[in-house]
């Protein structure tokens, strides 16, 4: 979704979510609907799922502020998770992501000014045996150096 | 000729599909006819992207391969690594569970069969529920997601369990560093896991089952989304597994990021929607579990291992192993390692043979310092330490634990204060808030650690009460286990933490 893209409706959001009311234990599916449909789970989603689920909206709210993955606003037209788990930090991660950090002039959890990307963390992608690891948008790369990394930043328009 | 890519995300992540696409271009320039199969991964990580060429007498191994050797790769002028069955690390295996990863189209239920697939399930669709019950306990298998405990016992909780709804849960949010295995099979080998859940519920009366698979894994929700489809329209799942009468389903549900979720009862409250709060045991989850029903909630290797205990018997797997560890464990050797990669043997291997011998000791050619077993919340092994066999109850002797198997090695440059830093700083990040050693006591654990840093000597006493009570009063295993590489940094790497004193004094 664009950055500017109206907010949805109450309408838009109760289409993307009812047909999944038949599942046992729906609502992580929804909110996942919600975000892959609108990039974020705008704050219009929070009546909306209480409503169908007969949840309290304060329900609603902890479960989405819970979980690391669903994010209230819309992050930048490419996300970059760099992990910071063990393994890649053996394999000398952890400057290899403050100095990705470092080039955007951001920090964690920040978008770089020109909305390109947003910077997170992750704990472990699965490539502990091929560390360090990063993941653009849902795209792995591993045996990163300073160099791949540059690259995968270019890639992002950072 | 049939060429072999892997599809695994580490081998995509260093370039497989750059290499299959290469091969394709370039066997359409020569005009040779060539067929490519993307296949999963053998486990040889270092050697990734790993290429193999059947040109009708084995497969024959290339690796790593980049996509400017691939002309060399297919005029024959690119040295290979001999028939890959003959590698050293791949002889010295005991696959059981792994056996078909690296080898087969995971998305090919033909290619399935054709090694051994399925044959578990129809052997356990002619035995009586106490009878497949009693198999898995004759194997001696133990959860392999970390707490060891007896699958045949839990089955048999659930079993016996009267309700109108019991369900399979698979537990796939495999957060720990250093771990991979769980990754490697969905994406392999995704029917081995279908057909264990199926043998499962079949087992203890459940006809649905779940995968809670993290999202930090979109290769394997991939994988496992499309074989459970190929799997319903195939007839192995659905109102009557292979004809059966016996109806099982399934569905994959993703997580979304949140490290506790890895234990079982947060898992439950979060696949029924809720926040990933762990629950307090009694009741267990095998009588009151997801949604209040009598629920086997098992990780991926452990029913990913089922279906060859059915397939060649209770004795034959339970022949493998040491004392009470019972047949293989799935070692994924990680970190800063020379031959990085998953490597499955029965139990009693020391921890030294596995690293220095298998993994060939660190990748940046310096001594090793410390070895973590069992994930984040597992200990920091000195190279003292290196005689300890891999078997559950010997790793518990030696101060550590064995958990999901995986091992992160350190060489002489890591610093131990700064690891156990991570660990309560991880902790306090992931803790789920519910009790407070873990919620309250990871923050005052990073503190602490940083007062030891700037040279309080009191601080250190105080982060091993502070352990303590972490250790005596969490509810799970996050704030009960983070002490564990605390205090093994703290007491077997002194220095780390004695030199700043020194420094600041």
């Amino acid at each position: 979704m664009h950055v500017n893209a109206p907010a949805p409706t109450a309408e838009d959001i109760r289409a993307v979510v009812v047909p999944l009311t038949s599942l046992e234990g729906p609502l992580l599916p929804m909110l996942h609907a919600v975000q892959h449909a609108w990039g974020h789970v705008p704050q219009a989603a929070v009546a909306v799922l209480a409503d169908v689920l007969n949840l309290t909206r304060a329900e609603v709210h902890g479960v989405i502020s819970f979980y690391h993955d669903f994010r209230e606003a819309p992050a930048g037209r490419h996300v970059l998770k760099i992990c910071r788990a063990e393994a890649c930090q053996s394999m000398g991660g952890e400057a290899l992501a403050a100095a990705a950090l470092d080039r955007l002039g951001i920090g964690w959890h920040d978008t770089t000014a020109n909305g390109a990307v947003t910077v997170e963390p992750v704990y472990c992608l699965g490539m502990c045996a091929c560390a360090p690891a990063a993941m653009l948008d849902d795209r792995v790369v591993a045996r990163l150096d300073g160099a791949r990394m540059g690259r995968l930043l270019d890639e992002a328009g950072a | 000729m049939r060429i072999f890519v892997p599809i695994d995300s580490a081998a995509r992540a260093v370039g497989a599909d750059a290499v299959a696409e290469a091969i394709a271009r370039e066997a359409e320039a020569r005009d040779i006819d060539v067929q490519i199969t993307r296949t999963g991964t053998r486990g040889m990580i270092w050697l990734e992207p790993l290429v193999e060429i059947d040109a009708g007498e084995g497969r024959v191994g290339f690796g790593p391969v980049a996509p400017e050797d691939v002309p060399a790769l297919l005029d024959g002028r690119l040295d290979s690594l001999g028939p890959v069955d003959d590698l050293d690390w791949m002889r010295r295996q005991t696959r059981l569970t792994f056996a078909r990863c690296g080898v087969i189209d995971p998305l090919d239920l033909d290619d399935y069969r054709a090694h051994g697939g399925l044959a578990g399930l129809r052997r356990a669709l002619g035995m009586t529920r106490e009878a497949i019950v009693q198999e898995v306990t004759d194997s001696g298998l133990r959860g392999r997601g970390g707490a060891g405990f007896p699958t045949g016992i839990k089955w048999n909780t659930v079993m016996q369990a009267e309700a109108a709804q019991k369900y399979i849960v698979c537990n796939a949010d495999e957060g720990d560093s250093g771990t991979f295995a769980d990754r490697m099979i969905m994406e392999g080998d995704p029917f081995t896991l279908i057909e264990g859940m199926a043998i499962a519920g079949i087992g203890v009366g459940a006809t649905r089952g779940y995968v809670y698979l993290r999202s930090e894994y979109p290769d394997a929700i991939a994988a496992m989304t499309r074989a459970v489809g190929i799997a319903r329209q195939n007839g192995v799942l659905g109102g009557s597994v292979l004809g059966s009468g016996h109806a099982f389903d399934m569905e994959i549900r993703t997580g979304a990021g949140a490290y506790v979720c890895g234990e079982e009862t947060s898992l439950l409250n979060s696949l029924e929607g809720k926040r990933g709060v762990v629950r307090a045991k009694p009741p267990l989850p095998a009588l009151e579990g997801f949604l209040g029903k009598p629920t086997v909630v098992n990780n991926v290797i452990s029913l990913a291992t089922v279906p060859v205990i059915f397939e060649k018997g209770a004795a034959h797997y339970a022949g493998f192993g040491l004392g009470r560890s019972r047949g293989t464990v799935t070692l994924q050797i990680a970190g800063n390692v020379a031959r990085g990669g998953l490597f499955e043997t029965a139990f009693g291997l020391t921890l030294g043979e596995v690293v220095n011998d298998i993994g060939g000791g660190t990748a940046s050619g310096r001594p090793v310092k410390a070895v973590q077993v069992g994930g984040p919340l597992g200990a920091y092994m000195p190279v003292s330490k290196f005689d300890t066999p891999m078997g559950y109850e010997e790793f518990d002797g030696a101060g550590g634990l064995i958990g999901h198997a995986g091992l992160v090695v350190f060489d002489d440059t890591a610093d131990m204060l700064r690891m156990a830093r991570f660990a309560m700083e991880f902790c306090a990040i992931e803790s789920c808030g519910k009790c407070t050693p873990c919620r309250i006591g990871a923050v005052r654990g990073v503190e602490t650690i940083d007062r030891i840093a700037a040279g309080d000597p009191a601080a250190a006493d105080l982060l091993t009460d502070l352990c303590e009570t972490m250790k005596d009063g969490s509810l799970c295993a996050l704030g009960g286990f983070t002490p564990f590489p605390v205090m093994s940094a703290l007491t077997q790497f002194p220095d780390d933490f004695a030199c700043r004193k020194e420094a600041a004094e």
